[in-house]
């Protein structure tokens, strides 16, 4: 069996979604397909007749300020996205997290739209963006409509976009004001998959000795990308110190649901990890919300 | 909307427009449409870079990259960067640069590991280490001469920037002085590897030629109760399905005992998930895999055995009629009782090793091709081509003359191209459809099928003196050799009587159970064993130090084996023991890059107080040859011909490890001609005589020694026709640079090849060598006619708050007897070391219950550039006797010492002790727990 059968190269975001509306058989958009590919070739995706490409329209492939929001579309390659200086500005944990995804020819095809829509819980990618208060914008043949990035997920592995009909045009991130910054940090394994066992990013705002405000985000914290909102509501409001990072770190671990995964990692050890991560991702981002 | 239009793209700047094809990769257009097969595949699963090509500037992994995107691109591959000034090939610096630095190697990964570098220099002319190290993150060599490929394109970028020759390394030579021997030689083959030219089996097309795929039980352990190939036969495409009912010859291959199925036919017994069951042709690769999934088995499972230790207890089920003991080895020496009675201070200690597996970058690939006169050609990368004649002729039911194995290059073996993959199914299928067949195992097919390192578990039991004087090490060993015996015998008979380590012990004792199993066959694998042994001894001989209160260092040499010694098997060591030596420089290297401090300290690093540095130590030997009793014979032939240029030609195997440098060199050498006068055949069964297997580093001694002996015979030859001819004692004959001066004429060598033909003699010799007898185990005398030694350090940081282990550097110095090619033997301590750093960190090949789960490279991690320590070689020459020049084997002995210096490093840097392979960074956290909860605080 051949991988697809017609592969549609569409100029605009509704022709794809023509093209998918109108396969004579199953039909999925492409972007990077770095997982896509590999899930097709290897049976963990169930044949399509058509793939729609999406790297073909040139809105998905901006990277740019719209007004007070940073544009990334869907199908812009990861290795541009961690040379933009927009994105170092503006959202920096992403940098840190998109430049550890692959390797620099992953990177050159792989987007971050697929990293969202392959919904792993610990995506490097999609972590990153968890911290960021990014709204995903969404198309179907109805119209567009606007999702926060962490709704975006429905299980392991399951994304609540329906790609046979629907089409992640890509994110839009607020621009990000003084004394705000992010960080991102993760912790791999020496042998097997190039999965991570633990990633965090920390986004915060700083007001003086004072967290202002802060969103964290760790993989894998449960079965889709996690948000350590107790761990937040510790540290939002309160003076940065040992003891609130203390407490952080024991709302996180009362909350999350580490597993143990076989010839990987125990749900102990990710705990363990989550010390050092936190603190540092916490550090960074201070350290980095100081400087303007 | 476009769609299905017609494709417009660039490659290598010529235009091209094709129609599109379902579900084709950009890899597949450019391979088999515009037969641009410098592009390799590796992987096809986006994991190991060799189809790295540039799109408008930017590197991409084609194999994972749909054709259609090509439309409107800029493509460039390999085959676009040398350029021709009036047709003499220009290489680009970066192709030279690789070639000269030695960075190739058996060549397969290089075109995409010099596209990786290509897009680098485009955007970063002068880029530094980490740029490099990023750049090239993904883009596996197994070979592993990272180092080489490092300073390969930083030699490049300087020429590049500044318009100058690409510098050559900076290589020790050998310390004696030859013309050629002892020096820096490039690759003969080295152009063919930069620009894509070189062919490996899956590069050839030939008419007609179908494609094979084989149905595998995908069970561990079943008796196979029936089989419907109906539907396989029926559909599309399809030429033949065979079953084991279809073998005409023999239903049985094996290197030593033919134990292992053809295929497994109705009533017959399957003992591992790659058992095959019958095998498919058609017109392509698609409807061959599609119909070979068509085909339905029904079995019954039967009790799957996954331990070695359980496969020996009484109540196993039977794997095969004789039982599940393929072999008890014993090595005895002294008395056991004494040697314990008289030690001070006793230690035992268990050991586990993983299976791993070779991971060679080039899959299997087999071509099989029927000639009208009835004869039948088999295409493939073997390590032993003889053997596999053999074999297919077994399964063909023929004399071994009617098949011909024309070896080609290989991308990669280090021993898991020794046994049969898929050289016999591909002959049974183009034997009954009279068509070529193609046989290419995809990397899942690779992983499954093929033999693995053996798991072992080790004891050892170690006794000694309290000033560190061993007087009786006792070790137990249970070796997993898997469904089938393979080279199973042989590798536990090394890793057995090397159990003891390089050192003179007076009471011996080993017991070493090779145990059959449902996990995937295990056989040859670069180390042969002694890579699981040395590690257990290694580990204990720092234990012991500890114990004792002794210097590390001090107490292996105190105990080293040295010239005079006995080994562990009853062998007088009578020349080349350089073990102690490479002990000392390796120590005196240590010392000048630490200074004063004590060697093997826990150091703290300035500003990450998470982090610990230390370093660790470790020795090894390993035979060179066969040995044990088996004939170790090798034949090589020399031609000169008319042109005054030579042929060198014998059927051992290059797999990129630089044999056929080191006969080229060894034939320029006796003859005294130019180097690139001499051209090498190697592993054709028509054209060359049998060089042997390829494994236990032997083909630089017997095959070099074949090879000179060839050459000196050949020389007598033209000095007999000289000296008739100018009526003069042959003494005053002297030869230079392809040149022979008699007596004031010159004459040149292609002249002498007419005189001689204008005689009736033909101008070549052929020489059988016969490697020194050797005496089975158990037998005392010499069980191998030569060892080679090594000693290594490595140098360790470990992340306290993570269990994370990196190593920074490696010493690694290796007694190789003599140097033959400075350049080749570079690339082989470099690649060892990688290897060895592998075995240690990153690799384990998971089989549960008999179901292989590691069953992808994405899931079996092989060191890339980004886990290379700075590597440090320091060679000793100890010369043996027999060896070419005094040399020994090297392939194995670089990789042996790495595995162990790591594992004492981290010991030495954190106080755990591991007894388990791979390192596992989860319990270096724990076991830090528990032994030194303080470190754990973070100032």
């Amino acid at each position: 069996m051949s991988l697809w059968q017609k592969y549609l190269r569409p100029k605009s975001v509704e022709e794809a979604l023509a093209g998918l509306a109108s396969a004579p058989g199953p039909a999925c958009p492409i972007a990077g397909g770095t997982d896509l590919l590999l899930d097709l070739k290897q049976g963990y995706h169930p044949p399509v007749h058509t793939l729609v490409d999406l790297t073909t329209i040139p809105e998905m492939a901006a990277l740019e300020i719209r007004a007070d929001k940073l544009f990334i579309g869907a199908a812009v390659p990861l290795s541009s996205i961690v040379a933009s200086g927009l994105v170092l500005e503006h959202a920096q944990a992403l940098i840190e997290a998109a430049r550890l995804v692959g390797g620099p020819q992953v990177r050159n095809t792989a987007t971050l739209g697929g990293n969202v829509v392959h919904a792993l819980p610990a995506a490097d990618g999609t972590i990153a963006l968890m911290v960021l208060d990014v709204q995903a914008e969404i198309a179907d043949l109805l119209g567009r409509r606007m999702v926060p990035v962490a709704d975006l997920f429905s299980g392991p592995g399951k994304s609540a976009v329906n790609v046979e009909r629907e089409i992640l045009v890509g994110f839009h991130l607020p621009v990000r004001k003084p004394h705000q910054a992010s960080a991102f940090r993760r912790i791999m394994r020496a042998q097997g998959i190039a999965l991570p066992i633990l990633n965090v990013s920390v986004w915060l705002e700083r007001r003086a000795e004072f967290i202002q405000d802060v969103r964290i985000a760790v993989g894998p914290g449960g079965p889709t990308p996690w948000s350590a909102s107790a761990a937040e509501e510790t540290l939002r409001g309160h003076p940065y110190t040992t003891a609130a990072f203390a407490a952080a770190r024991e709302a996180v671990l009362k909350q999350v649901g580490f597993r143990t995964s076989a010839y990987r990692a125990s749900a102990e050890y990710r705990a363990h990890l989550i010390d050092g991560l936190l603190n540092e991702c916490l550090e960074t981002a201070w350290e980095r919300a100081e400087m303007d | 909307m476009s769609e299905d239009q017609n494709l417009t793209f660039t490659v290598n700047g010529k235009k091209y427009t094709l129609a599109p094809l379902p579900g084709e990769t950009l890899a597949a257009l450019l391979r088999d449409r515009l037969f641009l097969t410098g592009t390799k595949i590796g992987c096809n699963e986006a994991e190991c870079g060799s189809c790295t090509v540039l799109v408008d500037g930017e590197p991409i992994l084609s194999c994972n990259y749909p054709a259609e995107r090509a439309e409107g691109k800029n493509i460039v591959t390999v085959e676009g960067l040398a350029s021709s000034d009036n047709g003499k090939l220009v290489l680009h610096p970066l192709q030279e640069a690789f070639i000269v630095h030695g960075a190739v190697q058996c060549g397969f990964c290089i075109p995409g590991q010099i596209m990786t570098a290509y897009a680098l220099l485009q955007k970063k002319p002068d880029p530094s280490r980490e740029d490099i190290r990023t750049a090239l993150k993904d883009t596996l060599c197994r070979c592993a001469g990272y180092p080489s490929i490092e300073n390969a394109i930083q030699a490049a970028a300087v020429a590049m920037r500044t318009g100058e020759a690409i510098k050559p390394p900076k290589l020790a030579d050998s310390a004696n002085q030859y013309r050629l021997i002892g020096h820096s030689q490039v690759r003969p083959d080295g152009v063919e590897k930069v620009t894509g030219k070189a062919v490996y089996t899956d590069d050839l097309v030939f008419d007609g030629m179908l494609f094979a795929a084989v149905k595998r039980s995908g069970v561990p352990h079943a008796i196979v109760r029936s089989i419907d190939i109906k539907r396989a036969q029926a559909a599309p495409g399809v030429v033949a399905v065979l079953t084991a009912q279809d073998i005409p010859g023999s239903h049985y291959h094996g290197l030593v005992i033919p134990d292992w199925p053809v295929m497994v036919g109705v009533g017959e017994r399957v003992r591992y998930v790659g058992d095959a069951i019958a095998i498919v042709a058609a017109g392509t690769q698609e409807a061959a895999t599609q119909a070979a999934s068509l085909i339905e088995v029904e079995f019954d499972l039967q009790p799957v055995i996954t331990d070695p230790v359980k496969s020996l207890q009484a109540d196993a089920p039977a794997l095969f009629e004789a039982g599940n003991l393929l072999k008890h080895i014993k090595v005895r020496k002294g008395n056991m009782d004494q040697g314990f009675a008289q030690a001070d201070v006793i230690l035992e200690h268990t050991f586990h090793t993983p299976i791993t597996e070779h991971a060679f970058i080039e899959p299997e690939c087999s071509i099989a091709v029927p000639l009208p006169n009835g004869r039948m050609e088999i295409y493939v990368g073997s390590q032993i081509p003889y053997q596999d004649r053999e074999q297919v002729a077994r399964a063909l039911g023929w004399p071994e003359e009617r098949v011909r194995v024309v070896g080609q290059l290989m991308g990669g073996g280090f021993g898991g191209k020794e046994d049969i993959a898929g050289q016999i199914h591909a002959a049974l299928l183009a034997n009954r459809t009279g068509r070529p067949v193609k046989l290419l195992f995809d990397r899942h097919e690779s992983m499954l099928v093929h033999p693995k390192r053996h798991a072992t578990q080790i004891r050892v039991k170690i006794g000694a003196k309290n000033n560190g004087r061993l007087t009786a090490v006792e070790t137990e060993l249970y070796g997993d050799t898997g469904a089938y015996a393979s080279l199973g015998e042989k590798v536990m008979t090394r890793a057995t009587t090397h159990s003891a380590g390089p050192y003179d012990v007076p009471h011996v004792r080993a017991d070493c159970y090779a145990m059959y199993t449902n996990n995937p066959p295990a056989g040859a694998f670069r180390g042969f064993g002694v890579i699981q042994s040395a590690f257990a001894m290694e580990s204990m001989m720092d234990m012991l130090a500890e114990t004792l209160g002794l210097d590390r260092i001090e107490l292996r040499r105190m105990n080293a084996l040295k010239v005079g010694s006995i080994t562990n098997t009853g062998q007088e060591l009578r020349d080349s023991v350089g073990l102690i030596e490479c002990i000392d420089k390796t120590e005196a290297q240590m010392r000048s890059i630490i200074g004063n401090q004590p060697l093997f300290a826990s150091r703290k690093v300035p500003g990450a107080p998470a982090l610990r540095r230390a370093w660790g130590f470790a020795t090894a030997y390993k035979n060179t040859g066969l040995g044990g009793g088996s004939p170790d014979k090798s034949s090589a032939e020399v031609e000169l011909y008319a042109d005054g240029s030579m042929e060198v030609r014998t059927s051992a195997a290059e797999l990129g490890q630089g044999l056929v440098s080191v006969l080229q060199m060894i034939v320029a050498e006796e003859l005294s001609v130019p180097l690139d006068t001499v051209r090498v055949l190697v592993m054709d069964t028509d054209l060359t005589p049998d060089g042997g297997p390829t494994t236990a580093s032997r083909q630089t001694y017997v095959t070099g020694n074949a090879a000179r002996l060839a050459a000196r015979s050949l020389r007598q030859a033209i000095n007999s026709t000289l000296a008739e001819k100018y009526d003069l004692p042959p003494e005053k004959i002297r030869y230079s640079e392809g040149l022979a001066h008699v007596d004031g004429h010159t004459i040149s060598l292609g002249d002498i090849a007419l005189e001689m033909k204008s005689q009736g003699q033909e101008p070549r010799a052929m020489y059988e060598y016969w490697a020194p007898e050797t005496k089975p185990l158990g037998q005392g005398g010499d069980m191998h006619f030569a060892f080679s030694f090594a000693a290594q350090a490595a140098e360790v940081e470990v992340n306290t708050l993570t269990g994370e282990v990196r190593v920074l550097r490696v010493i690694s110095t290796n007694d190789v007897g003599q140097i033959i090619n400075a350049l080749g033997l570079n690339g082989q301590v470099e690649g060892g070391v990688m290897m060895g750093l592998g075995n240690a960190l990153t690799e384990r090949f998971i089989v549960k219950d008999g179901y292989v789960l590691t069953d992808r490279l994405a899931r079996y991690r092989i060191p890339s550039i980004v886990h290379t320590p700075e590597i440090i070689p320091i060679i000793v020459e100890s010369p043996t006797k027999d060896g070419p020049y005094g040399a020994k084997g090297v392939g194995e002995i670089v990789s042996i010492p790495t595995t162990p210096a790591i594992t004492n490093a981290i010991y030495n840097a954190v106080g755990v002790r591991v007894d388990s392979l791979p390192v596992d960074q989860e319990q270096i956290l724990w076991a830090i727990h528990q032994a030194s909860p303080d470190m754990l605080h973070k100032d």
